[in-house]
């Protein structure tokens, strides 16, 4: 299954008209530099590494802050890497957290190799089964504003998948200190650094 | 068993209210039924159920980005399941006060529980984190105090075992 959007206008899409409650986790690799393409921001954390982790940072973010709405925005691959952690989720259940994939089917920074989504694995299916509420395929770009427009106001755990198509554009290269990446974050909640 | 339940899981507890941890990771595991049990009861306890202690590293990253102290309870074989997560502590200064239980190195039935058992100690170092390892009952609320001051004073992950010598030996034939 070919992928029918382009990563760099969809993550610019979900990000459009932004507003300081939303809390946002990307992969490592390409959804981190679709994050800081789609415009700079202290309330972004972006990781260089901790594969597997990012659902996990999400949801221990969105605990400590109920009353802001997080995003994780991961790849497949490190999707699959934690899936355990959509298990984790689904059972603490918190209202205020989306995990959206953008899945590719593959391995996009080590050279296209494929993933088990393009082998079959369907990450919504897995998400639905784990207790997510709202469980989306987003393949079009109708599918894409709802999705948007979802993330502006979150009412429940919220799943996605949105299907990317296969190409690598150059990379958008944030700040990668990881403690400049965490102090500038906690600073822009108010708290000390 | 007629002996009273021993003190220092409820010391445990104590150390983490007055810590104000707010969530708490855990792999269920007998050495810290008791602990968990506490947390589960407590309102102003977030306790996380994972489906491996790796989770509870990233989970306490998100915590503290979001201004909550977070905690991991786990038993020895899960040291190494946490080895890569572990650098996203380092690499952003995060801080972690994790307990773990000992298994492999005391009166051990099974002989599985040996190879990560008996390297715990050097791992968590090499991952950067401070060690303190608690042998008797009584050394252990000192040492979880010294654990969360580390932990939250220095924005580093502190580790305090439990020696298996402490906890006492599985029982395997009920």
């Amino acid at each position: 299954m070919t992928g029918t959007l382009e990563r760099r206008a969809a993550m610019a899409k979900l990000m459009e008209g932004r507003d300081d409650d939303l809390l946002v986790v990307p992969g490592l690799g390409s959804t981190t530099y679709d994050l800081a393409a789609a415009g700079d921001n202290d309330r972004n954390f972006y990781l260089w590494g901790a594969m597997g982790g990012a659902a996990m940072i999400g949801l221990g973010l969105a605990l400590a802050q109920p009353q802001k709405r997080v995003a994780v925005i991961t790849g497949d691959g490190e999707m699959l890497m934690g899936m355990g952690a959509l298990a984790t989720i689904g059972v603490q259940r918190p209202t205020n957290m989306a995990v959206i994939v953008f899945d590719n089917g593959m391995y996009g920074e080590t050279g296209g190799q494929a993933s088990h989504t393009a082998g079959g694995v369907d990450m919504v299916s897995v998400a639905r089964s784990c207790g997510f509420g709202t469980c989306l395929e987003v393949a079009d770009e109708a599918a894409l504003a709802d999705l948007a427009s979802r993330l502006k106001t979150l009412d429940g755990l919220l799943f996605a998948r949105v299907s990317i198509k296969p190409d690598e554009p150059p990379r958008v290269l944030p700040e990668k200190e990881g403690a400049v990446l965490k102090r500038r974050f906690r600073a822009a909640l108010g708290l000390t650094p | 068993m007629n002996a009273s339940p021993p003190a220092w899981p409820d010391q445990l507890f104590d150390t983490l209210k007055r810590a104000n941890i707010r969530q708490v990771g855990y792999v269920p595991d007998a050495g810290h039924s008791r602990l968990i049990a506490r947390c589960k009861a407590d309102p102003d306890i977030r306790d996380v159920a994972l489906t491996t202690e790796e989770e509870g590293i990233a989970l306490a990253a998100g915590a503290w980005l979001g201004g909550e102290r977070a905690a991991l309870l786990m038993q020895s074989s899960g040291v190494g399941n946490c080895v890569n997560m572990l650098s996203l502590m380092r690499a952003c200064s995060f801080p972690l006060v994790t307990f773990i239980t000992m298994r492999g190195e005391w009166e051990e039935f099974n002989p599985w529980q040996v190879p990560m058992g008996s390297i715990v100690e050097p791992v968590m170092k090499l991952c950067d984190a401070e060690v303190y390892r608690a042998m008797k009952p009584e050394e252990v609320p000192q040492l979880a105090e010294r654990a969360v001051q580390k932990a939250f004073g220095e924005e580093r992950v502190a580790a305090v075992l439990l020696s298996q010598q402490l906890i006492g030996k599985k029982v395997w034939v009920k």
